[in-house]
């Protein structure tokens, strides 16, 4: 009898990386420190810098440009301003991401359960869409939600409405850009995990008397968890940060955290305060993959 | 208590599955046996529910079941990978199934004591199934199956992962295990060892059909078709033609020197036919014994296998067939390559069969 692996040991086929491994992975390191490490510690420094009048950044240390996310300036109580926007974001990213799960993980697991030799055909189908600017396709949506658009001109010509109704530039419109946008990223990780599950796991279910909502209670979704999770990670923090799906179906009405961050660089010219805008982002990035990975390892 | 009737299952143009018949008693060990690709794990899936058939239907208990899901099907598998769900540890692996029926926790924890005691898993309840061996994998597969109580439990190449002397030390168990629950069990396997040691009745199935259903004893003494004879044990097909009936044996000729009796009575006299000799019934000495039923011949080849040898016989006409020496030692007269030897086959050990 064969003894069971020590829990001290790697799993077999797996090594510590040695030098090669270093080397191999060199290229990402360097992209990392050079594009993700390095603007982020400037843009710390700069959410604690000032700006001047001509809006050059000021290497003046201060709070404040945290205290004016949080705090009203005229009252001194806390701000609702920029707090209703990251909450409004955080709504539209959490309903397209539960959107994109809902109609994301179907897909997914029909073409992971289809035949071999379907399965990559189906996939190019889920990526056709990345064959044209996202912009392109944002556009498309908008001809199409407008008041004299596709969609309000076929209703009336059906005489369903009289008059057209008002689709573009709602919070519907924007949640229905991200969803579309992202919902690539969901099925592409769940796929991934549907494609390993073991069938015959889901058949021992069905033999041990779950039928097929408890099998995939009990079965199913737990082993291709972290597809999902993956795929929730991949739609919602993107979601989270966009801004021209908001611009361009959402009109400017009601601001997303991703369009006030990109006015203080460019219209605004206050680039700690939009540093601070971002390093706040981040932040809540953070903790919503802490709970993200935190349910992973309690499943 | 389970029954199959004139059950055919096509994939497509191929035919997995054809007309076959089947009953199996309650408290059965039966063995569907043979090659891979024969027909029989799809023949052991339209049991547990996992395929339909094309044509005909499959009773459990006298209901007909063959449009009821697996997990309405009073059936468990243990599955040739096992499948054991490698995201919960043994004891919810083996309660799985029981907490699908939502019984008491009270009466899943009496039962889950009973099971792990039964096949020996006491102290591994709370492992992952990556924690565990090959062996022990195999037993948390059989108890997540039998702990269910099914009429019928259906098996899959159980075996097959195991090493060889585990795999023998599992028959011997598996075929005590089903003694004790008196649970009807249908086994799937390519392996005729495994079929011999544990079965009341095989079933010999290839390409999609069944060749022939009885005891080991009958299947390996009395194959009915050439594929038995051949895919249990060895055996020395030969063709002959009858030539008379002589005081309640009948007369055949085997080659110009090999005339021999036997009791089996021919289809039609004059019309070829084949025989099926185990290489162990036929007897050889170096000195003509006074009995019936003897030919010539010589040693042409000596293969040695430990216990036994193995003999190619040529007689003087060409005939060429394998015989067994046990190898008893010194009390043994000894026979080599070369050698002329008398080769005494009884008529009742000569078996008519078909080609097939």
């Amino acid at each position: 009898m064969q003894t069971a692996i020590g829990s001290g040991e790697l799993p077999v086929g797996t090594r510590r990386p040695g030098l090669v491994g270093w080397l191999l992975m060199m290229p990402m390191l360097v992209w990392l420190l050079a594009f993700v490490v390095a603007p982020a510690a400037i843009l710390l420094v700069y959410s604690f810098c000032q700006r001047d009048e001509l809006g050059r950044v000021i290497y003046d240390f201060t709070w404040g440009n945290y205290q004016r996310i949080f705090f009203d300036s005229d009252t001194g109580k806390l701000g609702t301003t920029y707090l209703t926007v990251f909450l409004r974001s955080v709504v539209y990213a959490a309903l397209t991401t539960v959107i994109c799960a809902a109609a994301g993980y179907p897909v997914a697991w029909f073409i992971g359960r289809a035949p071999e030799r379907w399965r990559n055909r189906l996939l190019m189908l889920v990526m056709v869409p990345f064959w044209t600017s996202f912009l392109v396709r944002t556009y498309a949506w908008m001809t199409i939600l407008a008041n004299e658009g596709l969609l309000n001109a076929c209703l009336q010509s059906a005489g369903l409405i009289a008059e057209p109704l008002e689709l573009l530039y709602t919070p519907g419109a924007v949640v229905l850009g991200l969803t579309y946008a992202y919902l690539p990223f969901f099925i592409l990780p769940v796929y991934g995990s549907v494609e390993k599950l073991d069938n015959s796991l889901v058949e021992a279910a069905f033999d041990l008397g779950a039928g097929p909502l408890r099998a995939f209670q009990s079965v199913i979704l737990p082993l291709t968890y972290p597809g999902v999770v993956a795929g929730v990670l991949l739609v919602f923090i993107p979601a989270l940060g966009m801004f021209a799906i908001a611009q361009l179906m959402g009109g400017g009405v009601d601001p997303t955290i991703g369009e006030v961050i990109q006015n203080q660089f460019l219209a605004a010219r206050d680039w700690p305060f939009g540093a601070a805008l971002g390093m706040t982002l981040v932040a809540v990035f953070t903790v919503a993959f802490w709970f993200a990975s935190g349910k992973r390892a309690a499943a | 208590m389970v029954e199959l009737r004139s059950v055919t299952k096509r994939f497509g143009t191929v035919t997995a599955v054809e007309q076959v018949s089947l009953r199996i008693a309650a408290g059965e060990f039966l063995t569907l046996l043979g090659p891979s690709g024969c027909g029989k794990t799809t023949l052991l899936r339209m049991i547990s529910g996992f395929e339909t058939p094309t044509e005909g239907t499959v009773h459990l208990d006298n209901e007909d079941v063959t449009h009821l899901p697996p997990y309405r099907r009073n059936v468990n598998q243990v599955f040739q990978s096992y499948a054991l769900f490698p995201h919960l540890t043994v004891a919810d692996n083996i309660t799985f199934g029981l907490r699908m029926q939502k019984l008491p926790k009270s009466e899943i924890a009496r039962r889950l004591k009973e099971v792990t005691e039964l096949v020996s898993l006491g102290g591994m309840e709370s492992r992952k199934p990556a924690q565990l061996s090959g062996g022990q994998r195999q037993r948390v597969a059989l108890a997540r199956a039998i702990v269910c109580r099914p009429k019928v439990l259906l098996l899959d190449e159980p075996l097959s992962a195991l090493d060889a002397k585990l795999r023998h030390a599992m028959q011997i168990e598996l075929k005590r295990l089903q003694r004790t629950l008196g649970i009807t069990f249908v086994f799937v396997t390519h392996d005729q060892e495994e079929a011999l040691t544990m079965s009341d009745r095989i079933a010999i199935v290839n390409q999609g059909r069944l060749e022939q259903v009885a005891s080991a004893d009958e299947i390996y003494h009395a194959p009915k078709t050439t594929f038995v004879a051949h895919f249990i044990g060895k055996a020395n097909i030969l063709p002959a033609t009858p030539i008379g009936e002589e005081g309640g044996l009948w007369r055949i000729r085997l080659a110009a020197d090999v005339e021999l009796a036997m009791e089996a009575k021919p289809p039609a006299a004059g019309t070829e036919m084949l025989l099926s000799i185990r290489p162990e019934k036929i007897h050889l000495r170096k000195t003509r014994p006074s009995a019936a039923n003897v030919f010539e011949a010589r040693v042409e080849e000596e293969i040695f296998r430990g216990p036994i040898d193995e003999l190619t016989l040529r007689t003087a006409s060409g005939l060429a067939l394998t015989a067994i020496l046990t190898n008893e030692g010194s009390m043994q007269e000894a026979i080599h390559a070369g050698d002329k030897v008398f080769c005494h086959v009884h008529p009742g050990d000569i078996v008519l069969v078909r080609a097939g």
